[in-house]
């Protein structure tokens, strides 16, 4: 007999990673608790990742979605750059941005393939529905 | 995900060939159990290339991820193609997990496997989970495959007790000996590791484990693991150790093929998880009786008095084995 | 007065209030009137002994406080290359100024050079990019420093700038005797809350007590360290556990110094604090009068100070840039303005208050202005700062300082214990333990959890969100002209050196490093003056010390 089909739905595994030098960690440690009490499985990378890094770990630890957290300037450079390099190794995997984005760069983002952006405070409801809904609508 | 749509052969054979991220999602399938793991275990015996398994355990804090990082450089370094499977406890009330070790093992491991893995609530997942894990990374060319776990918990010791090696960490000044003593770590180690060794309470912790380990001469538990365990002093941060503790490891791995012992260990971890096949078909079927009209009719007559929980437990095991036949 | 006929002896020494009016007599007042908008003249001070100026200290470090001499508002900026904060150092100086704050670029900050990957974007952008002696030559080009006192944000790094600041100032005549200032070199705080760490603790703790000992020996007017609260609390702790970290990372300090064999008051009294004043009024002003009474009570009964020096607890204090919305960001300057008004009212030495405009990006010059002009409304409308601990015998405000001070013990005892009785040991342990990282996110978390669900209401943010009149499109961003310049001057000066001596300066440097009792400020200043970039020094030492990665604990 083979078994029957596994009746609960598997956890949504999320990278949460912060690119570069930028220390403020405080925003990307709410949400992994956020997204743990949610249910989701978080593979935390905290600090100082290099886009490359988290291409392996996406491939390595089959993420349904990365979550990126990103306090200053360098939002507009390395989102688009973590984006491009998940499609370059053949990976259509959501990128979710929170932090502080001012609202004029939210449509360049867009535009650069990110999936959802979250502005600082944003709420538990919020954070989980923002992942759920790029995870869903990822073909 | 690209691989969503390709079904689990293409996914195999592209594992086999190399592609990481292939085997990232085969872990998904081993790891989720349910028809298409079957189907996965089935596509997978039998290509076993009987990589070296190596548990890694020991209390909070005390440097493992390090240790890991550490020691996957030093296995790379002589030739060895290792993978690490990472476990940690998912949250009993949410069945959220957040896996951080491989944090500290990318960066001292290089380009490494890492796999994390939380241990999911449902019972005996992981029994089913790691085994099916490993037979993943053996399949694909890792060798060997560190897996590394809290030493708290009996399921976590059970994981590490599975492994052809198992090492237990312990961290000077901490009361680590006794703990590891109580937390059943002494019976299961193979090798200990007395990290952080710059430390100056490092000598002590290491007088009180051979202290531990003359007993274990006593107790007969020596004659079983078929020696008397070594102490290696580690420096995690610095690597200091590190060379000799793959050594160690792989001496071990020589004592075990020299007296067959390897093949018992991976017969006793085949059994492991046949036993916990088993069992989680039994739960899977004896839940669908109680939800059935048969099991709600047994629930109702124990209720009101008619049959006692033993009988009650006779009837749900009738029904789910005459449901097998139908 | 009364009390000549009370005292029968000549001596003050047990009578408080005596004693104080005796040391109020020599403070000069400033010049103002010190009567209330309506004419009332009001005293110096008011209330029960113990009084300001006198141990513990609780109600104040000087016995007339701010009567005599306003807290330093000091307004910390800079960015962009060398040059361009030369030019408003310059200006500064020029305005009869004598302090210089300086605020580093990012990869500075982490020990990087500014041709570094992850440089891209930074250079220049938080503050000033120094990558080698040649910036900070370009930094202070025309400035006498032996004349002015400067202030330096840095920490994982801080010898290494150290080494090129002396190397600076001794290429023009200026010995390190004479150099006067402050570096915030406050390690432990970076593993524990800021995160900008290099080394692991142990290691960076080395060098902590080689500048304490170098200052100590040869820098008199220097102060090495600040030991900042400012980023544990942005981080997310409450205000206890700001004051608990802070001051046992005090303690710790103080007990790395002495286990080097420095006695307790050659250092302690160049030894600083910075917290942060945020929103709870009177949860800051307690926490503010517990820091002092905590620090004079350890200092004097656990290290033996006997110098009052060093059992005054200095200290600065930044309003909470965390607190600061992005949504109606023009109400933050009434949050800035309670905020200061807390750190006045808890007797600080000096006051940053933050631009309304922070919390999305760097502060306009307007909000810059706004922020300062805060403060004087707050010195010279006010009138809080004509009277000493104003609040002091307030029941309310006494049993908060208590508290905040129980709360802080009990933190104490915790690390004691898991140091076996040292506070050093202890800190160590926690943060290899993760326990002031999960400590800290329990706060930031629970914290959160109460905005979202309402129970805690921030203004503009989940009650009263009408009128968000947010407009950042005239935010200001740093020009990239700024990092190819620098990238440029970086190549350049690579170019024009001399390699074998920079790596000869280099190997000196490794090799101090490697022999734990050579202190290794001596032979950072020379691979300074070699002309070794600072992300060279770095990856020199962390080939002895290795690299710290933090745990992932929550």
């Amino acid at each position: 007999m083979s078994g029957p089909p596994s009746s609960e739905t598997p956890p949504l595994r999320v990278v949460l990673a912060k690119l570069g030098f930028d220390g403020h960690d405080r925003g990307l440690r709410v949400v992994a608790r956020l997204l743990r009490d949610a249910g989701c499985e978080v593979i935390y990378l905290g600090l100082r990742q290099s886009v490359d890094n988290v291409v392996a770990v996406v491939e390595q630890e089959d993420a349904d979605a990365v979550g990126l957290s990103m306090h200053n300037a360098g939002h507009l450079t390395l989102a688009p750059k973590m984006v491009q390099a998940l499609r370059d190794a053949g990976l259509d995997t959501p990128v979710v941005v929170g932090g502080i984005i001012p609202d004029v760069d939210v449509e360049p983002l867009r535009q650069a393939g990110v999936a959802a952006i979250l502005g600082p405070g944003a709420s538990a409801e919020e954070v989980v529905h923002a992942v759920r809904s790029a995870v869903d609508s990822t073909p | 995900m690209t691989q969503r749509g390709l079904d689990l052969d293409d996914i195999v054979e592209r594992a086999l060939g190399g592609q990481r991220r292939a085997v990232g999602r085969l872990l998904s399938v081993a790891e989720r159990g349910g028809a298409e793991a079957d189907r996965l275990t089935a596509a997978l015996h039998g290509r076993s290339a009987r990589a070296h398994i190596v548990g890694i355990t020991g209390p909070p804090g005390s440097g493992k991820s390090t240790l890991v990082g550490r020691l996957t450089a030093a296995a790379a370094a002589s030739g060895a193609n290792p993978a690490v499977l990472a476990v940690d406890p998912s949250s009993p009330l949410t069945g959220g997990a957040i896996l951080g070790d491989r944090i500290r093992i990318d960066r001292t491991g290089g380009d490494v496997f890492v796999r994390s893995i939380a241990t999911r609530g449902h019972a005996g997942g992981l029994a089913v989970a790691v085994p099916g894990a490993i037979r993943v990374l053996d399949a694909t060319g890792f060798d060997p495959i560190i897996i590394e776990t809290v030493g708290v918990g009996q399921v976590e010791v059970d994981i590490a007790a599975m492994a052809d090696t198992t090492v237990v960490v312990a961290n000077p000044g901490t009361g680590d000996a006794v703990q590891a003593n109580k937390a059943g770590l002494l019976e299961i180690a193979d090798i200990f590791v007395v990290n952080k060794a710059d430390l100056p309470e490092a000598e002590a912790l290491r007088l009180d484990l051979e202290r531990m380990l003359d007993l274990s001469h006593v107790t007969g538990h020596e004659a079983y693991r078929g020696r008397r365990a070594p102490i290696v002093l580690t420096e995690s941060l610095s690597g200091t150790g590190i060379d000799e503790l793959w050594t160690e490891i792989i001496d071990h791995r020589s004592l075990l093929d020299a007296s067959n012992a390897r093949q018992l260990r991976q017969l006793l971890r085949l059994r492991a998880e046949v036993e916990a096949l088993v069992a989680g078909r039994i739960h899977r079927l004896t839940r669908a009786v109680f939800d059935s009209s048969a099991g709600e009719r047994a629930l109702a007559d124990l209720a009101s008095g008619r049959i006692d929980p033993v009988a009650a437990a006779e009837i749900i095991l009738d029904e789910g084995t005459a449901s097998l036949g139908s | 007065m009364v009390l000549e006929v009370i005292h029968v002896t000549d001596s003050h020494d047990d009578d408080p209030r005596a004693r104080w009016e005796q040391e109020a007599a020599t403070a000069t007042e400033r010049d103002a009137d010190f009567v209330t908008m309506s004419d009332v003249p009001v005293e110096v001070v008011y209330g029960d002994a113990p009084y300001p100026g006198q141990y513990p200290y609780t109600r104040g470090i000087y016995p007339t406080m701010y009567r005599s001499r306003l807290w330093t508002m000091r307004m910390f900026a800079g960015f962009g290359t060398a040059e361009d904060t030369n030019a408003r150092f310059t200006e500064l100086l020029r305005h009869g100024g004598t302090g210089l704050s300086t605020a580093f670029d990012m990869p500075t900050l982490m020990g990087r050079d500014s041709d570094h990957e992850w440089s891209e974007g930074e250079v220049g952008r938080a503050g000033v990019a120094i990558d080698t002696l040649a910036d900070m030559r370009d930094l202070f080009a025309g400035i006498d420093l032996g004349g002015v006192s400067t202030s330096m944000t840095i920490n994982g790094p801080a010898n290494i700038i150290m080494g090129m600041y002396i190397a600076c100032a001794e290429e023009n005549g200026v010995l390190r005797q004479r150099l006067g200032g402050t570096i915030q070199n406050d390690v432990l705080k970076e593993y524990q809350a800021q995160k900008e760490y290099i080394f692991p603790p142990r290691p960076s703790m080395r060098l902590v007590t080689d500048l304490l000992r170098f200052t100590t020996a040869e820098m008199p007017r220097w102060h090495p360290i600040s030991i900042s609260g400012y980023h544990i609390r942005e981080a997310g702790s409450t205000a206890a556990q700001e004051l608990a970290f802070t001051l046992a990372n005090g303690f710790a300090y103080v007990e790395a110094a002495m286990a080097v064999g420095l006695p307790v008051d050659d250092f302690a009294p160049r030894l600083s604090f910075f917290f942060n004043s945020h929103s709870d009024f009177f949860e800051e002003i307690g926490k503010f009068r517990a820091a002092r009474r905590i620090w004079a009570r350890w200092m004097k009964e656990r290290y033996g100070a006997t110098d009052e020096r060093s059992m005054k607890c200095r200290f600065h204090t930044q309003t909470a840039g965390v607190s600061l919305t992005a949504q109606q960001p023009e109400i933050n300057i009434a949050r800035v303005a309670l905020q200061a008004l807390a750190g006045v009212l808890g007797g600080t030495q000096s006051l940053h208050t933050d631009a309304y405009d922070e919390a999305l990006a760097l502060p306009t010059e307007e909000a810059a202005r706004i922020a300062l002009r805060t403060q004087q409304i707050v010195a010279h409308e006010t009138g809080v700062a004509s009277v000493a601990d104003p609040l002091g015998g307030s029941p309310y405000v006494e049993w908060m300082t208590d508290e905040m001070e129980r709360r802080a013990e009990a933190i104490f005892d915790h690390l004691l214990e898991l140091g076996d009785g040292s506070i050093l040991e202890g800190t160590y342990a926690a943060i290899d333990n993760g326990y002031h990282v999960s400590s800290i996110a329990d706060s930031a978390y629970r914290f959160q959890q109460a905005v979202n669900s309402g129970r805690r209401v921030v203004v503009g943010v989940n009650r009263f969100t009408d009128g968000d009149t947010r407009d950042d499109a005239n935010l200001l961003r740093i020009d990239p002209a700024v990092e190819d310049y620098q990238r440029k001057r970086l190549a350049q000066v690579k170019q024009q050196r001399n390699d074998e001596m920079v790596r000869r300066a280099l190997d000196d440097l490794v090799a101090a490093a490697a022999e734990p009792t050579t202190n290794t400020v001596p032979a950072t200043i020379n691979a300074a003056k070699a002309m070794a970039t600072e992300g060279e020094i770095v990856a020199a030492l962390e080939g002895v010390f290795g690299t710290y990665v933090e745990p992932a604990v929550f």
